[in-house]
């Protein structure tokens, strides 16, 4: 019976999820006219809803301004505000500076990705974790670092890492998915 | 256009006087200080300016020094103004720009001797004007972050490496293709021009017309296989009606690159896709290259598996055309000259026509000649004699500039005449005119469309009866025009009144308020245009709808004057011109009545020889006279009817059949295959001669490769046939051709080749003083007055039932050109669509249990054949969409081939299917339930005596309960029974 909802997941044009990405997107455009000097407000209130800006919802938008989806990626872009990709409810930040540089923090970098199965600038599937990279924490006395939601854990060990995450979240059951 | 003289002091008005350099010079009025500059022959370097696209000033190589104003001013953008002294050259201004180039070349990474563009690139010639040294610039590169090239389109690359960010593809992309496929994105240094989400560019809504490509003044966008060309020849495209006119770079007798000819009236330099890539057809292995004689004793309809050597050999021109001279003088004498017919082609030139139709009525002595416009317009030729007393577009695509309202029918205008679909998305877009749409199916043109309606297939004349019902109900007619140039309008509105808005919801499926919202859109419009296709026209009431369409343009005032008009958007590069020149059963050229004795007189006169009265068969009819025993010899040039005609089941039981059949082509096409004779004809690119677009344009083709092999232009073959049968015609050149039809057709009397050298003539042309004609019907219309006629809304023949539910209609795709035959044999346009797919509706697909690219199998009365499945809500529910460009699954197998009683055009646009998963479909050929089960959605198993373990079985979805008793079943057979089950009601 696995196979059944496969085949209704392909099959029906709207899954559920994006049903309601449709309808809370909805919600939104009905208070405003669709007019061009809408859209940064717009934008800014489905990434609010959203928490970033999905492929489907620019689409949409597009529509509703009459303008052309490349407009709206153009905008989406310029700004750093504005998210393309989901961030996870958790942010690993590594340090890529010279200290940290020096002391290794590549195979911390490296583990993470193992670890989750994802590159800097990605979210896991899960929303769990979201990894990226930074210049200089500036604290580079306790270097190799990476900081987890404004929590700074120095002095990094490639063993630390699976540690840290296990506290935080299950890394093992997000690798299977 | 303007034959106004001017006068020297308008002349004056018109220009200024500005001082460059010290130097004064008379610039026009209204330029920029650049464009100024340039039209006085003094260089400005630019990298972001193109005269075609708006002012962007980005690049500031542009910079020049003018009195009066501080600093250095970008000239591309500042306005010229009279007594303006300018400096083009200074040390400041050299200097600026060279430290502008600096940095462009700074971040323009990529070596120039190997990059493609190196000859044509605007970087290199600025850098070498301003002095720079090559290895200077190579310093300045930066050797870091190379980007990814994008490799995904077949006809180019993208290199944002080379990228300068002029953003002059983004400004074509905007104004002249009207797609908005790309753009800029991203912040600082990380700015690239890309496509919305950053994805390759084939994933992107880019309609590959390439001019980005044509444009991009470094090698960050460069075509995949183009080289310099040794010459270029200037002509005209061969695949659809707007008759874009282009240059062929030619070296080495192939052709090496294309380029929009940007003093063309017609297209201004733009190309679609199939303009622009679509020509390696010409060089294609498959080209005929000797004529070619059947095989003793091979039968019409020997299977063949593409080796011609099965069935055909090679043969001389004088032993082929022996042959044929011979067989076509014994049919004639044996069973009369009616036994004989030709099919002419739309896809050849004015002068193959026009020699083909007098072959067939001098030398043949039958007035059994036509072509596929039979196919396409015959019902626009019908109708609009009728209403007008002329049957080509009123029209001018510059009345499409002009017009405040288009109403756009039954045409699907993007992809299937792209120049004149970026004319239309451009002037909605920037508010200059309103779009309405009608048409059963979403399409691109939907999305801009003030008022979008969506009618049942076959309702237009319902359609259009309601909007003019709303239109005098409200009094929106013009009853000036009405009473001044029209007849027929007491009975007319007698008729249309039944039309209430909500009558015609209830036949079209429109909501009451959008009839409402069009009538007055469309009557209250200061001047509007209809623009139809084949939607329109392929119906048993094809000539009703035209009637209609010319009963709404009347009734509103909109013909006759400019930016009004009725056009009806001609398929074929030179379908007009194929009409025109009498390859048509009841007209000689110029629409001369075959049974009228005086133009029979006229022609007996011309051509020394006696000719026939009676109208000829119709190209539809042929398949039937056939089978009837009435034709026995068929000459076929250019033309397809194995793929093209409704029915084709039919057709091939015709040609199967037929004593003799003569084909005249570039490739062994469909209908080839079945010849007796196949003469190797040139394509377009290896002759002159003329085509006239769907403006009633004629446009001069020119010669600008050799044919292959022992190829020969169409009309020298058909003249040295002739000559073999006694009756040679004694043209030399297509201008001699030229010379003979303008002399015996009265609209194209003033046409002679030389004359096309700029831009060609609109007939009609009546002499050679005429300067053509941009707009018909001002003043009156040919027949006198207009004739309003009461048209009656029939349903199409065949309507949806419980074995057919669904129903069928046909149409074209952007990058293929009808059978195939050109296009598919182009690289570039193969890859980009490789093969067809049939279009339904999620609901459908949904109760059918369909899943996206499923294999399915689809039926109508007439026919069957297997597809995929493309589920998208352009089709409405009810209605399957497929292109008939395909012969791996030739949609006119199931076609209808019912015809309109007077235009004998066939209802392509309306077909009762039926469509099944095809392993279902297999299946169930011997196996009752699951039949039952295929053709029934939901009730199929009441009627089955089920014991209770197969019952539940059933309600479980225990797949190998149920193949205990069905047998073994496919995995997709699994997966749609186990769906299929779970809906099951008992
Ligand atoms: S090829 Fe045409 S549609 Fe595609 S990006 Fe270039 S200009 Fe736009
Ligand atoms: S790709 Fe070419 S045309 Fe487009 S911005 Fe870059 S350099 Fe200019
Ligand atoms: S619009 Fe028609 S004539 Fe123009 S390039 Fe395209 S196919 Fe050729
Ligand atoms: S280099 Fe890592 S904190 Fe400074
Ligand atoms: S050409 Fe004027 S700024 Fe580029």
């Amino acid at each position: 019976m696995t196979k059944l909802s496969v085949v209704q997941d392909t099959w029906v044009p709207l899954p559920e999820q994006e049903a309601t990405i449709e309808e809370r997107l909805n919600e939104i455009l009905s208070s405003y006219q669709g007019r061009d000097d809408e859209l940064i407000p717009i934008m800014q209130q489905v990434q609010q809803q959203f928490g970033y800006l999905p492929e489907p919802v620019i689409k949409q938008i597009a529509r509703f301004l009459h303008l052309p989806d490349i407009t709206i990626f153009g905008v989406a872009t310029f700004y750093a505000q504005f998210k393309l990709v989901p961030t996870g409810r958790n942010i690993i930040r590594v340090c890529r500076g010279t200290a940290c540089h020096v002391r290794g923090v590549a195979r911390i970098l490296q583990e993470l990705e193992n670890q989750l199965g994802v590159k800097p600038g990605e979210t896991t599937a899960d929303r769990e974790y979201s990894l990226e990279t930074v210049a200089c924490f500036g604290a580079c006395a306790l270097s190799p670092i990476m900081v987890l939601d404004d929590k700074v854990h120095g002095k990094m060990t490639t063993q630390k890492v699976r540690s840290i995450l296990d506290a935080t979240g299950s890394s093992s059951e997000l690798k299977d998915g | 256009m303007s034959t106004v003289i001017e006068t020297i002091d308008e002349k004056r008005a018109d220009t200024i006087t500005v001082t460059i350099n010290g130097k004064e010079v008379n610039i026009k009025k209204g330029v920029t200080v650049l464009e100024g500059a340039l039209s006085a022959g003094i260089y400005i370097p630019t990298l972001c300016y193109d005269p075609d696209l708006t002012p962007y000033g980005a690049c500031r190589l542009c910079v020049v020094e003018i009195d009066g104003m501080r600093g250095l001013v970008s000239s591309c953008t500042i306005p010229a103004t009279e007594g303006m002294a300018v400096y083009t050259d200074t040390p400041r201004v050299n200097q600026s720009r060279c430290i502008t180039m600096e940095l462009i070349i700074a971040n323009h990474h990529g070596d120039c001797l190997t990059c493609t563009k190196n000859q044509q690139c605007e970087l290199l010639r600025i850098a070498q004007y301003l002095g720079m040294e090559q290895e200077h610039i190579d310093r300045l590169r930066k050797s870091t972050q190379v980007l990814p090239i994008d490799d995904s389109h077949p006809a180019f690359i993208r290199d944002p490496n080379k990228c300068i960010l002029c953003g002059i593809c983004v400004r074509a992309c905007h104004e002249i293709a009207s797609v908005d496929a790309i753009g800029l994105a991203f912040r600082g240094n990380s700015t690239k021009v890309t496509t919305a989400g950053d994805k390759p560019i084939i994933e992107s809504i880019c309609k590959s017309c390439g001019e980005c490509i044509a444009r991009c003044p470094t090698g960050a966008l460069v075509p995949k296989y183009e080289k310099p060309p040794a010459k270029e020849v200037k002509t005209i495209c061969p695949y659809c009606g707007v008759g874009c006119s282009l240059y062929l770079g030619v070296r080495d007798n192939t052709i090496v690159s294309v380029r929009g000819d940007p003093e063309s009236s017609v297209n201004n330099g733009s190309l679609c896709v199939k303009g622009r890539w679509g020509y390696d057809f010409i060089a294609h292995p498959e080209r005929l290259t000797t004529p070619l004689i059947r095989l003793d004793g091979v039968s019409r309809g020997a299977a063949h598996d593409g080796q011609v050597r099965d069935l055909f050999r090679e043969a001389t021109w004088d032993e082929a055309l022996e042959l044929v001279s011979k067989r076509l003088l014994e049919i004639k004498q044996t069973y009369g000259p009616d036994s004989l017919a030709c099919l002419s082609s739309a896809k050849c030139t004015n002068e193959d026509n026009y020699v083909m139709q007098k072959f067939t009525r001098g030398v043949l002595g039958t007035n059994n000649i036509d072509h596929c416009a039979r196919l396409c317009h015959a019902s626009t030729i019908v109708g609009a004699l009728a209403a007008f007393g002329q049957g080509a577009m009123s029209n001018s695509y510059d009345d499409l500039e002009k017009t405040n309202l288009f109403f756009v029918i039954g045409s699907n205008t993007t992809e299937c005449h792209p120049i004149i679909g970026s004319i239309i998305k451009r002037r909605v877009r920037a508010g200059a005119a309103k779009l309405i749409v009608a048409d059963p199916r979403s399409i691109e043109l939907s999305e801009y469309a003030t008022v979008d309606l969506h009618h049942q297939p076959g309702t237009d004349v319902a359609l259009l009866n309601g909007l003019m019902q709303v239109i005098i109900r409200d009094g929106l007619e013009d009853k000036d025009f009405i009473q001044e140039r029209t007849e027929g309008f007491e009975e007319m509105q007698r008729l249309v009144k039944e039309y209430t808005p909500e009558v015609v919801e209830e036949t079209t499926g429109v909501p009451q308020s959008d009839i409402e919202a069009a009538a007055h859109l469309f009557g209250e419009a200061d001047s509007a245009c209809i623009l139809y296709g084949m939607g329109i026209t392929q119906h048993t009431t094809g000539t009703d709808n035209v009637k209609s369409v010319a009963n709404l343009l009347m009734l509103t005032g909109n013909i006759g004057r400019e930016g009004t008009g009725f056009s009806p958007l001609r398929g074929q590069n030179n379908v007009q011109g194929a009409c025109d020149m009498g390859a048509l059963p009841n007209v000689y050229p110029g629409y001369q009545k075959v049974d009228d004795p005086s133009v029979k007189a006229k022609f007996e006169t011309a051509w020394g020889c006696e000719l026939s009265d009676r109208p000829g068969l119709v190209a539809t009819e042929v398949a039937d006279a056939i089978c009837r025993g009435d034709l026995k010899g068929l000459y076929v040039m250019g033309e397809n009817p194995m793929l093209s005609e409704p029915y084709l089941e039919h057709t091939q039981r015709a040609l199967e059949q037929i004593e003799f059949l003569v084909v005249q082509d570039i490739f062994l096409s469909e209908t080839a295959w079945l010849a007796d004779v196949v003469f190797p004809a040139a394509a377009f690119a290896e002759k002159d001669g003329t085509f006239t677009n769907t403006e009633r344009r004629v446009q001069r083709i020119r010669q600008a490769l050799q044919p292959p092999g022992e190829a020969k232009v169409d009309w020298q073959i058909i003249s040295a046939l002739a000559e073999r049968m006694g009756k040679p015609f004694g043209f030399r050149s297509a201008a001699d051709v030229m010379e003979e039809i303008a002399s015996l057709t009265l609209i194209y009397g003033g046409i002679h080749l030389d004359r096309l050298e700029k831009g060609g003539l609109q007939w009609p042309c009546l002499d050679t003083s005429h300067p053509g004609t941009p707009f018909l019907h001002q003043g009156s219309f040919a027949r006198g007055r207009g004739k309003l006629h009461a048209v009656d809304y029939t349903p199409p023949i065949e309507s949806v039932s419980k074995n057919y539910p669904l129903v069928l209609t046909t149409g074209r795709l952007l990058e293929h050109w009808h059978t195939g035959t050109m296009s598919r044999r182009s690289r570039v346009l193969a890859e980009l669509r490789p093969n067809g797919v049939a279009e339904m509706h999620p609901d459908d697909a949904t109760k059918l249990g369909l899943l996206e690219h499923d294999l399915i199998t689809l039926t109508s009365e007439r026919g069957r054949l297997e597809t995929t499945v493309h589920i998208t809500e352009k089709s409405p529910p009810g209605v399957v969409f497929m292109p008939f460009h395909w012969r791996e699954a030739p949609v006119n197998v199931l076609t209808n081939n019912a015809l309109d009683p007077v235009a004998k055009i066939p209802e392509f646009k309306v077909s009762a299917i039926n469509a099944v998963l095809a392993v279902l479909d297999r299946a169930a050929q011997d196996n009752a339930f699951l039949a039952r089960l295929a053709e029934n959605p939901v009730e199929a198993l009441k009627e089955y005596e089920l014991t209770t373990e197969e019952r539940a079985a059933i309600a479980t979805g225990d797949i190998r309960k149920v193949e205990s008793w069905v047998g073994k079943l496919d995995e997709r057979l699994k997966t749609w029974l186990i769906l299929r089950l779970s809906q099951e009601k008992w």
